[in-house]
């Protein structure tokens, strides 16, 4: 694997094999009573938090945690103008107090990848802008793979606002990566701009219709709608939003029994997702939310501590 | 030689790249073009040297006042001389902004200190560049700066009436407007890169090719309202070229220039997050860059412009969105100019000297610049080699300031020599 993981295009299709293959015998010792391995034990991992973000912090330290390393979270508010200290000697002064790991997230799209220009640590990506969140990305696949085993050839249908969402970004690359037939489903106002072009190139699929794609999916992916997108300037109002796009209860109905339903949360129930499809026996949420924790701990294994079998 | 001969004969010089011959040039102005008698006379030897009129560029950041760690008047005249100009607008947006006389005389003045080219400042077109009160558009014009041209550029006058009060109002003393065409509500501050496949790819805030075309637009039936003259600072789409086409075959009195930059670079450099490469506007696909080239051949763009706007380091050392807008652009015009144009065929010489020194000093309305290499004229004068080979190094310039998006390019001509009213300012490439 390469030193850093700023985006799915980092890792290769046996990199991902391996992460997952990691994170099975992580996910076994999530569920013993002594849940702490000797893997990172001396290796130092900063979770550098420039945008506000309860669970990726708290799933990346106890990640850090069970596997031993010293972990450390660093918050603070990105700069937003060019008067306050310089992103880089942010970084260069944390970087100089002699760590192994930087988990970043960042309100900027691009600012793990320029970190990782300037720092000697492993960057992770833990969510740069509206770029990408690859760890996000390899715990969805991780889950619906041990759901529906291989991902080879499987319909999956991501639904929201993908315009502002590194969800989607680092999803639809992971997810073509492993096999999936993958559609995209949004109003034209939070459709990405160039998305035509783009999903030409990279192989997969756009629809404004959700009712056309949902009975074929195997598998649904709803994103979060953010509060201040809802004011007018994307779409009229949330209701219309939930009447077009939402996995509403009617719309549940148009997915088999066993296609699991996925959601990065925080949801917003009643927009984005009904609480029957959020509550659904074939819903996954709190799977993604364990299966995080399984997979952040396989990627810091593997970035950090090399090959052969951790547990 | 002496930095001053009163007599000085550049010999052997390709005269706008067609005929051969020398110029004499007597006490800062030219007496003799052909065969001339160099008795007593400095001589420069021009052989193999394309000798173009003073290069005049109707847009730079200078930064002084108020960035003086990034460029003074002084460097930025330095990069300037060292880019073949004798002339350069230093744009108002500085620290406090250039919209009183007494700004505009500050700049006007550090420039006449710095001695290396012409500077003359740029007027604010409001108050503040704030795009509500007119500012003293008058006073900054009878003042010793003699302010022709006015321009908020950093920002839009994005409010139409300010807009046609502002184009109304120059008509009494020959001013223009020269508009920095970017619709706030549709390319918003944190616009950065250009809106297509790339910018929703790498989930960069859009900047629509179509929030300079709107403004274009309004702007030429504002002056066609109007019968003022309005000036388009760095086109860079080809929806932006076919509005100006359009108006031209009006009649409209619109003028525009072209950044080098906008000329060769494309968004898809920034696909690494390099700040280096974030402009206002920012870098266009590739299909805006060839349109930009045909209608700076054709004449419906008038001029190349720099935008040279350099950023103290750690300025640009921020998350892509967080850093400063703007690169560097004086000391390598001319060499991306002939690059694009003249070594694939689309311009000649005597085309460069137009769109880079005729053409900008007519807008600007400076009658001592931008004159042919004739009998008469200052001897305001730019020696280009064109069979160099320059590879561009940012700590070789002479700016302050080291955000050169050209770093490590190759170019086949260079700049080597320099001319303000025959005093020789840059000679052998180098600061004299």
């Amino acid at each position: 694997m390469k030193k850093h993981l700023l985006s799915i295009d980092d890792v290769t299709a046996d990199d991902i094999a391996e992460i997952f293959a990691t994170a099975a015998e992580m996910h076994d010792v999530q569920r013993r009573d002594v849940k702490k391995l000797p893997a990172l034990r001396g290796r130092t991992v900063i979770n550098l938090f420039f945008e506000d973000s309860t669970r990726t912090r708290s799933s990346f330290e106890i990640a850090g945690k069970w596997l031993s390393a010293d972990t450390i979270n660093i918050t603070g508010k990105g700069s937003s103008t060019s008067k306050g200290e310089s992103l880089r000697d942010t970084v260069l002064t944390i970087g100089s107090m002699g760590v192994d790991a930087l988990v970043m997230r960042h309100s900027a799209s691009g600012a793990a990848l320029q970190v990782s220009q300037w720092v000697d640590a492993s960057v992770i990506n833990a969510g740069d802008g509206t770029h990408e969140h690859p760890s996000q990305a390899l715990l969805d696949a991780y889950t619906l793979q041990r759901r529906l085993g291989s991902l080879e050839g499987r319909h999956v249908v991501m639904v929201g606002d993908l315009t502002h969402s590194r969800v989607f970004r680092s999803n639809v690359l992971c997810l073509t990566k492993l096999g999936a037939r993958v559609t995209v489903v949004a109003p034209p106002t939070l459709m990405p701009s160039g998305v035509t072009e783009w999903s030409r190139a990279a192989g997969f699929e756009t629809s404004y219709d959700v009712d056309a794609v949902l009975p074929t999916a195997d598998a649904v992916m709803m994103l979060r709608v953010q509060k201040e997108r809802m004011s007018g300037g994307f779409f009229p109002s949330p209701r219309e939003y939930t009447v077009g796009y939402g996995l509403t209860r009617d719309r549940l109905a148009l997915l088999g029994p066993d296609v699991p339903i996925c959601h990065p949360g925080p949801m917003n129930r009643g927009l984005e997702i009904a609480a029957d499809a959020a509550d659904a026996a074939q819903s996954v949420i709190l799977d993604q939310v364990s299966a995080g924790v399984a997979v952040r701990m396989a990627i810091l294994y593997h970035l950090l501590a090399g090959e052969g079998s951790a547990a | 030689m002496s930095a001053t001969p009163t007599k000085l004969v550049v010999r052997g010089a390709s005269l706008l790249g067609e005929t051969t011959g020398d110029l004499l040039v007597v006490d800062g102005v030219i007496t003799e073009v052909g065969s001339v008698d160099s008795t007593g006379a400095e001589v420069v030897d021009a052989d193999g040297l394309v000798a173009l009129p003073g290069l005049v560029d109707l847009h730079t950041h200078l930064r002084e006042p108020g960035r003086e760690d990034a460029e003074t008047v002084v460097t930025g005249s330095r990069a300037a001389a060292v880019g073949g100009f004798t002339a350069v607008l230093a744009m108002a947006n500085t620290s406090p902004v250039t919209d009183t006389a007494e700004a505009a005389e500050r700049v006007h003045d550090l420039g006449v200190a710095a001695g290396l080219v012409d500077v003359h400042p740029v007027g604010a077109v409001t108050k503040g560049l704030a795009g509500e009160e007119l500012a003293e558009l008058g006073l900054m014009h009878r003042s010793r700066a003699r302010v022709r041209v006015f321009s908020d550029d950093g920002k839009c006058v994005a409010d139409p009436r300010v807009m046609r009060r502002a184009l109304e109002y120059v008509k009494a003393f020959g001013g223009v407007i020269s508009q920095h065409s970017q619709d706030p509500s549709l390319a918003g501050p944190t616009s950065c890169c250009h809106e297509g496949e790339l910018s929703g790819r790498l989930g960069l805030p859009g900047w629509p090719g179509v929030a300079e075309e709107v403004i274009v637009a309004r702007d030429v039936m504002l002056a066609r309202h109007t019968g003022s003259r309005v000036h388009v600072a760095h086109a860079s789409t080809a929806g932006t070229v076919e509005v100006l086409r359009w108006a031209k075959s009006q009649g409209i009195q619109v003028t525009a220039e072209v950044t080098p930059h906008h000329l060769l670079l494309t968004t898809d450099l920034l696909a690494g997050y390099d700040p280096t490469f974030k402009v206002n506007p920012p870098l266009r696909p590739q299909e805006d860059v060839l349109a930009l080239r045909e209608a700076l051949a054709d004449g419906t763009i008038d001029a190349v412009a720099t935008d040279h706007a350099p950023h103290a380091r750690h300025d640009k050392e921020h998350a892509f969105v967080d850093a400063a807008f703007g690169m560097l652009g004086l000391e390598t015009a001319l060499s991306v100019v002939a690059q694009v144009m003249v070594e694939s065929g689309q311009m000649s010489w005597t085309d460069v000297a137009r769109v880079m020194s005729t053409t900008p000093a007519a807008i600007a309305g400076l009658e001592r610049q931008g004159r042919g290499l004739e009998v008469g004229s200052p001897a305001n004068i730019v020696l280009v080699d064109p069979s160099a080979d320059l590879t561009v190094d940012r700590d070789a310039s002479v700016s302050l300031s080291r955000n050169n998006p050209w770093h490590g390019r190759t170019f086949g001509a260079a700049v080597r020599a320099t001319f303000l009213r025959g005093r020789a300012t840059v000679l052998d490439g180098a600061l004299v």
